[in-house]
């Protein structure tokens, strides 16, 4: 029924989350119903099967990249509070925000996560740099069948090549900061949430 | 001590006598005011229903419903602001796309590409468009019922205790008397139609066959406590097309059928459902197939082609969804029953939520419990508008006249037109979906409309 999900999730847990994700009370409860909404087994995690429940997400080119974003390194079920920690990343940055002194922590909604995000989606085996090969799989991901392997391997090659500055033949994080630099990223990396 | 046991006895005794009259008196009692409840049911509910005449108890209900209900609403401070409703622009993806890329000649690929997928992607994880369908609409405010209870906590004392004679009165009174609707409505069906079906075919037997059938459905509105709206009468539909609607619970037969005599198309079911299946059968002919001949596309085109072409027999009823949605939204309409070329009579039917939620969620409830929650909530009230009939245009394939169809349908009732498959309530989504998103990204990506591409 519906009234559990006001009911689970305790004040203290919403204000922890609040203080880390920096999403508002309202917009905390109406994230847990869509949480147990998707929780179709009812134990209080998602698994991958959830999310490709979603017919939207399951037809989205980079939708398992997406989907596996939400899972911690070798784990299979992500609970509430992951959920929130990775929703985070896509919060709008507030304007009273940018002004602010930095906070002793870095907010995970801030420019650099938001870039560091879009490397992980990349980054396959999670090495902190992005090789040929995992170019090749994710551009694979995106075009389907529709290019050679000729054609995607010449852009992928162009693409390390204008990124690369050390010569290792990857992108390490900051040559993948320093070619998106001139990109609004705050902003296509954001969504709306409703309050 | 004799004389003590004696006394001990004799009083025993006595008490069993009065226990005995007690209980006689109870067994006659309840008797008595079963009779006295069959008699009034009879009288106030099931012959008006039976002449389609109404009394006026039930539309005294539904007003005094209706105050209870705003002064409810009232009360409850509604914390909700009007939400700013979400609405992702319905233009062209590829637009979109290309007008989140930073210019580039001749087409090519940059590391920010994936920004668009990804945030589309976080998009529909946070709120999608289909499987909201798949479950009851959520309340604005509540009705003062517990199984709406999502968000709403404590008010005030007053409110308790309205809701807490809401409970007493669906659950004691209402609840009793529309269980006993329903078993007179369905007993009278099986019992009315098996009767008819024994006279001599001819325009008496489909009078009375006709007769008999919105009869018991009248009874059965009644145990719904069902307030139903028609508009449009004139675009009913005839004998000899088939008519359309979107489905959202079983019940809508019982809505659509107060009105006009229909031909059921379906499986037949065994148990309860077979025996009025079978007894319906026996006075006009519906369509009912066997679990076998369903798999067969051609069979069943060309059984339900014959009953159309046979202007005598009654126009098809049929759900093109396939499957029930919530009633917020029309999905996909199956093509099967566009291409036999027949006149389509497009019917749109739309719940009032704020008295029951009538959506059957079938993974999650029984029919039988399904059918108990409707006895126990307030009323049933919809809304049925019929369109004007449609025809298949010169140049336009089954798939695309389904659609013009749902669209019209979708526009009457005020519901959201999807394109998605109301069968991804169970099944997965088919890969030509993001194999065409592959395709339309590839596409910029080699710069097909640049000169230069590699």
């Amino acid at each position: 029924m519906g009234s559990r999900a006001s009911t689970l999730l305790r004040e203290e847990e919403i204000e922890e989350i609040k203080k880390e994700t920096g999403f508002s009370h309202s917009q905390i409860t109406r994230l847990y119903s869509r949480f147990t909404s998707l929780d179709k087994g009812e134990n209080g995690t998602l698994s991958r099967e959830d999310f490709q429940r979603i017919p939207e997400l399951a037809i989205n080119p980079l939708g398992d990249r997406i989907i596996n974003a939400f899972f911690p390194e070798g784990e299979d079920q992500v609970n509430f509070r992951g959920f929130m920690r990775t929703l985070a990343h896509f919060r709008p940055i507030e304007d009273n925000e940018k002004n602010k002194n930095p906070p002793t922590s870095e907010p995970l909604n801030s420019r650099t996560n938001k870039l560091l995000f879009a490397f992980r989606l990349y980054d396959l085996d999670r090495d902190d740099k992005i090789s040929r090969d995992e170019l090749l799989q994710v551009l694979r991901m995106m075009v389907g069948v529709n290019i050679s392997d000729e054609q995607l391997g010449s852009i992928a090659d162009r693409t390390i090549q204008e990124a690369d500055t050390n010569g290792d033949n990857s992108i390490s994080f900051s040559e993948f900061i320093k070619v998106l630099e001139k990109v609004d990223v705050e902003q296509k990396m954001s969504i709306r949430f409703l309050h | 001590h004799n004389v003590r046991k004696c006394t001990v006895n004799k009083t025993f005794d006595l008490a069993l006598d009065l226990t005995h009259a007690k209980m006689e008196d109870f067994w006659a009692g309840a008797l008595w005011a079963l009779e006295i409840w069959l008699y009034l049911i009879i009288s106030l509910i099931m012959v008006p229903a039976m002449f389609g005449f109404s009394l006026g108890i039930s539309e005294t209900y539904m007003n005094i419903l209706v105050k209870t209900l705003e002064w409810a609403t009232l009360k409850i401070q509604t914390a909700h602001a009007e939400e700013e409703v979400l609405k992702r622009s319905s233009s062209n993806e590829l637009e979109e796309l290309r007008r989140s890329r930073p210019k580039l000649l001749g087409g090519d690929f940059t590391l920010s590409d994936c920004f668009y997928f990804t945030r589309r992607g976080i998009e529909s994880i946070v709120d999608d468009e289909v499987t909201q369908r798949f479950s009851s609409e959520e309340l604005v405010s509540w009705n003062l019922l517990t199984r709406t209870n999502n968000h709403f906590q404590y008010i005030s004392l007053k409110l308790t205790l309205v809701y807490g004679l809401g409970i007493f009165i669906r659950y004691c009174i209402l609840a009793p008397l529309r269980i006993t609707l329903a078993i007179i409505g369905l007993s009278w069906l099986v019992i009315g139609t098996s009767a008819v079906g024994l006279l001599p075919n001819g325009r008496v037997k489909s009078w009375l066959s006709e007769w008999a059938h919105v009869m018991c459905y009248r009874i059965c509105a009644r145990g719904l406590s069902a307030a139903i709206r028609y508009h449009n009468r004139e675009n009913k539909p005839r004998k000899g097309g088939i008519c359309v609607a979107n489905h959202t619970t079983p019940i809508d037969i019982v809505i659509l059928c107060n009105d006009a005599c229909y031909a059921m198309v379906g499986q037949i079911h065994g148990g309860l459902m077979g025996v009025v299946q079978r007894a319906m059968v026996r006075s006009c002919p519906h369509v009912w197939f066997e679990r076998a001949e369903m798999k067969d596309r051609h069979l069943v085109t060309k059984r339900l082609t014959d009953h159309v072409n046979d202007k005598t027999k009654l126009p098809i009823l049929i759900f093109p969804e396939g499957t029930c949605i919530n009633n917020t939204s029309v999905m996909m309409f199956k093509k099967g029953s566009f291409e036999i070329g027949a006149t389509i009579y497009p019917v749109a039917i739309k719940y009032d939520p704020k008295f029951g939620d009538a959506f059957w969620n079938s993974s999650k409830y029984s029919m039988i419990s399904y059918l108990l929650r409707m006895m126990t909530s307030w009323a049933l009230v919809c809304n049925v508008w019929y369109l004007p009939a449609m025809h298949q245009q010169a140049g336009e394939d089954a798939v695309q006249f389904a659609n013009r169809v749902k669209s019209a349908i979708a526009r009457q009732g005020g519901l959201v037109d999807l394109q998605w498959d109301g069968g991804l309530k169970r099944g997965k989504v088919k890969e030509t979906f993001k194999e065409q998103q592959q395709k339309m990204y590839s596409s910029m990506v080699v710069g097909e409309d640049s000169s230069s591409s590699d």
